[in-house]
């Protein structure tokens, strides 16, 4: 079913290949719409509430060429085409730059697709900003405002992911920003208040502000992998606190959901 | 309430219609397509549930809850039932718009011994009831059953076919069901044209040949005249007068009620489902509504109060039955929207009206509320239908694409998935074979993998220690010939005794005379069998036998790919079984009243029944875990989400299943989108999906694990929770706990 498609992206770029996790045909919450998901192995940091911690293995995947890839998109394309699009996730799709890319490139150019970059950011400075054309939207994940605790919660540093936010600024990228709300670990007010001030800055590219609820359905991967989740005992945050950090985000002129 | 009907009499009941053929020759259609009005805005317009309608179901939900306590509130076992059998009966005189009882109170279930006097018994005994011995006596000694004139008849193949549930849910002792009489004629015509045309049409035949068949079409139409007035008086108990037509929105609203009502007085059929009545009483609406004699508050409350009266449809039936079709179901179902053969949608404001009443009423199962989705639908009411799913997962959907050019813009869907033109068209019901069964007699020469008894006989063992994909088909090929041949021998045994000692009178007197007939078979374990196919083909499946020899499980080395992830080379199994099995059943010698044979992939909730009738299977599945319903994917095999399912279903092809495909989805409100509007244009687009990839239904279910948990362990907290199953909905505390677990642990599309 694979080789049915003529390859109308160039050769090289078409024989690229990379490690995919897995695929989802039909996600309703990985960007405007409903999406074809492609979840990229591979991650450098070590979150600590991550809910897709198989994903974290660069050669945990299936290694797939670029033309391989967009032919498992082409049974969806005609839907994604009213319903939405298609998403690269991870893991994080900034670890194989050059196969993105190419797969992003693909997926306009062979189907003309909405496409969306779920990423933390960290490794922008990998992409230029011609490679980034391909992306219409940016899901970017923002874990903390303050440089230690993220770099307690991620094991890597904040700046590089603010960098890249006012990369995108400046390059007129809508976002829209994504925030995991984690009882004692992202909810203090202070917090969450300094990203709300720093997000209303970028200006009108960031569209959509979500702040996610930690919940525990990333457990069972956890445990299947043979690790120790740090958040076992973490509740999810109620209703009030959901709707304070939202309020918080809101009050700032931000579009929250 | 007095004052209306009587004015009401002097009206012309057509004024203000356009006119037409309709006026003079039954032709309910031709009257819809001159008169409504298709409404394309959106449900804005919709009024809630009055002082009025709140109290009369508050009145009802003390009745309700005392019947979820007992199991069946009461029964009405000193008569066999008829349509004139019960005085009139309400649930508060003084609250209801609309009325009509099947017996004489609310919620107590008549006997209708004509389907089998034994099914009467257990099901009286079952709840603490015993049976008014004259009536034992009447149907011991001088009364014919449906069910005794099948058992005079079978083969000594389908008593072993029966017993061993390679073939399950037969009608042979309950009513088939499954026929729509047209109810809306009533309304538009009276009863006193109504049976001017059954004289006409009877002497019509004066001077034709008398062969049987015209014997019997001249026995039923003068069966159907006397229903006809039974109808009437029934009625004129309630203190109206049917025999002429309605005048007003509450008088059709009523009239119609009036003939589906005679219908579940006379008849426990299966499934006794509505019709399309929506758009038709619409025309009624708005002409009262442009007359000043109705506000949008009063028309929605003729709707509710309908179906309040529709929700509480009851049949006295056994645990056995039960089992099969869990918690209570009626197939009340009403198809609501479509689009007509001209381009303009039949979407009324009526339309949305039927579905407000899961907000007035709250969710219930019943009405089983059918969107006939096409994507071509006003944007408004796909919105709604979308909404509606998500806040109560009480509606299905049927593509009204793949329908309307086979049916026209007048049919109805009898039960889950069968569609059928109204008045123009009834259905044999014939329940359904287990495919997967069949291909564990095939490895086993016909003898049963849990009783070790000989069911088939002549065939020949798999003696192999590892299954030959070749050898499989070879002997599945037949095994499927021998089936079908048993299959549709039991279906030629029932519907002939159904005729004979079970006759529909009332429904078949709203049908035209002359009929298009199917006989509708059915298969189950679809997944499974093609999963086996696909491991015996892809991966290497070694037989493991017992001391008798005989293959009582399996082992699989390596992988294989499953059914439900939009994989061809499985697929492709699926279609090719759905296509071979239709044509083995169409290769039969004769089909009883020369029906034309279709096929449904459902279930019902009977695959966790079939599940326990079934062994060990080669695709992995342990003995006596439930099948997945209807043409779903195994649970937990469909790995790539929601659309790669749906993509697979939507590849089993309507041409070789006629009878309908039926697919239950369900998803967690999160994974469906973080806004609400974001949720409704979300699964509002998948809906257009699978209808513009040629799927057939869905099942749509929006929920969360952890709500279905509480629900299991504290039910008297969600009286009103409702799910869809196979092809209907049930209060899920009904359900028994086996099928509460099936439930759970299907594969929850956490991302759609």
């Amino acid at each position: 079913m694979s080789q049915q498609h003529s390859v109308t992206a160039p050769l090289s770029q078409g024989q690229l290949s990379g490690y995919v996790h897995s695929t989802e045909s039909g996600a309703g919450v990985d960007g405007p719409g409903m999406r074809f998901v492609f979840f990229m192995s591979g991650c450098q940091f070590r979150c600590q509430y991550c809910h897709n911690p198989d994903t974290w293995k660069l050669h945990a995947g299936r290694q797939l060429t670029v033309d391989e890839a967009l032919a498992e998109l082409a049974p969806y394309a005609g839907f994604l085409k009213f319903a939405g699009g298609v998403t690269i996730s991870g893991g994080e799709p900034l670890m194989q730059p050059e196969f993105v890319g190419a797969l992003l490139r693909g997926i306009k150019q062979r189907y003309g697709l909405h496409t969306a970059l779920d990423t933390q950011g960290f490794l922008h400075e990998s992409v230029s900003d011609d490679w980034l054309e391909a992306v219409d939207l940016v899901l970017l994940d923002i874990k903390h405002s303050d440089p230690e605790r993220y770099q307690q919660i991620t094991g890597q540093p904040l700046q590089p992911t603010l960098d890249f936010a006012q990369r995108l600024k400046r390059l007129g990228k809508p976002i829209w920003l994504r925030y995991v709300l984690v009882p004692g670990l992202t909810d203090a007010t202070d917090d969450i208040a300094r990203l709300a001030d720093y997000v209303a800055e970028l200006g009108s590219i960031v569209q959509r502000v979500e702040v996610l609820p930690f919940h525990q359905m990333g457990a069972a991967k956890w445990a299947q992998l043979g690790m120790a989740y740090p958040l076992a005992e973490t509740p999810t945050p109620d209703a009030v606190a959901v709707a304070a950090a939202r309020a918080l985000f809101a009050a700032r002129g931000l579009t929250v959901c | 309430m007095e004052a209306i009907a009587h004015n009401a009499v002097q009206a012309d009941p057509w004024r203000g219609f356009a006119a037409g053929n309709w006026q003079t020759h039954v032709d309910v259609r031709q009257f819809i397509q001159l008169n409504y009005r298709p409404f394309t805005g959106d449900a804005t317009f919709l009024a809630g549930a009055s002082e009025r309608t709140r109290k009369l179901w508050d009145v009802l939900g003390e009745l309700l809850r005392q019947e979820r306590e007992k199991g069946v509130l009461d029964v009405s076992a000193d008569r066999a039932t008829s349509i004139t059998a019960h005085d009139a009966g309400y649930i508060d005189q003084s609250l209801e718009l609309i009325v009509g009882l099947q017996t004489d109170a609310p919620l107590k279930r008549a006997i209708m011994p004509n389907g089998g006097l034994r099914m009467v018994e257990s099901g009286l005994a079952a709840y603490g009831f015993t049976l008014d011995p004259v009536i034992k006596e009447v149907w011991e000694k001088y009364r014919k059953s449906h069910n005794q004139g099948v058992f005079d008849t079978y083969t000594p193949d389908i008593l072993a076919a029966r017993k061993s549930g390679i073939i399950t849910g037969l009608p042979d002792a309950y009513g088939r069901g499954r026929i729509i009489g047209d109810y809306r004629r009533v309304a538009l015509y009276g009863t006193d044209f109504l049976r001017k045309e059954r004289q006409q049409l009877f002497h019509e035949l004066d001077d034709a040949v008398f062969t049987e068949d015209v014997l019997r079409q001249r026995e039923e139409l003068s069966e159907q005249f006397r229903a006809l007035d039974e109808l009437r008086q029934m009625a004129a108990k309630y203190g109206f007068d049917i025999s002429r037509p309605a005048v007003n929105a509450r008088e059709a609203v009523q009239w119609t009620y009036f003939a589906y009502l005679a219908a579940v007085k006379e008849q426990n059929g299966a499934a006794m489902s509505l019709g399309r009545i929506a758009t038709f009483l619409d025309i009624y609406i708005e002409r009262d509504l442009a007359a000043g004699a109705l506000s949008e508050e009063q028309a929605q409350e003729l709707i509710d109060d309908l179906v309040i009266k529709l929700r509480i449809v009851r049949f006295l039936r056994t645990p056995e039955y039960d089992q099969l079709f869990s918690g209570d179901p009626t197939w009340v179902t009403e198809s609501i929207g479509g689009m007509g053969e001209d381009g303009r949608t039949l979407v009324s404001k009526n339309s949305f009206r039927f579905l407000n009443t899961l907000y007035n009423l709250g969710p219930a199962p019943e009405p089983n509320l059918t969107v006939l989705w096409s994507t071509a639908l006003p944007q408004g009411f796909k919105d709604f239908c979308a909404q509606v799913s998500i806040d109560t997962s009480s509606i299905q959907y049927e593509n009204d694409d793949n329908m309307r050019p086979l049916w026209g813009d007048d049919y109805g869907i009898a039960c889950c998935v069968s569609a059928m033109r109204i008045g123009k068209q009834m259905q044999f019901f014939g329940a359904r074979a287990n495919l997967a069964k069949a291909m564990l007699y095939a490895i086993n020469g016909g003898v049963d993998e849990k009783s070790g008894a000989v069911v088939a006989s002549g065939f020949e063992p798999i003696t192999a220690d590892v299954l030959d994909f070749d050898e499989v088909m070879a002997k599945f090929d037949k095994m499927m010939d021998w089936l079908a041949s048993t299959y549709v021998k039991a279906l030629n045994c029932i519907h002939y005794m159904h005729d004979k000692y079970a006759y529909e009178r009332i429904e078949m007197a709203l049908h035209d005379r002359d009929i298009l007939r199917t006989m509708a078979c059915g298969i189950a374990g679809l997944s499974v069998a093609a999963d086996s196919m696909s491991a015996i083909k892809h991966a290497r499946v070694h037989v493991i036998r017992n001391e008798a020899g005989l293959a009582v499980d399996y082992r699989i080395e390596g992988d294989y790919p499953a059914y439900g992830n939009n994989d061809d080379r499985v697929d492709s199994m699926a279609v090719w079984l759905t296509e071979t099995f239709m044509n083995k059943i169409k290769a039969q010698p004769y089909f009883y009243r020369h029906a034309t044979p279709t096929q449904s992939v459902l279930t019902i909730t009977s695959n966790v029944v079939y599940g326990k009738k079934t062994g060990n299977t080669p695709c992995g599945r342990r003995a006596g875990e439930p099948f997945a319903p209807g043409a779903n994917p195994m649970n937990g095999r469909d790995v790539h989400g929601f659309v790669a399912a749906g993509a697979s279903v939507a590849k089993l092809p309507y041409s070789a299943a006629l009878d309908g495909i039926s697919w239950t989805a369900s998803a967690t409100p999160d994974a469906l989108g973080h806004t609400a509007q974001d949720r409704i244009a979300n699964l509002s687009h998948c809906l257009d999906g699978f209808a513009a990839a040629g799927g057939f239904h869905v099942n749509v279910n929006v929920f969360r694990r952890e709500t279905l948990l509480d629900a299991m362990e504290h039910p008297e907290l969600y009286p009103q929770l409702t799910i869809r199953v196979s092809g209907y909905a049930v209060n899920f505390v009904k359900l028994t706990r086996e099928q509460q677990l099936d439930v759970i642990n299907r594969t929850f599309h956490a991302s759609l």
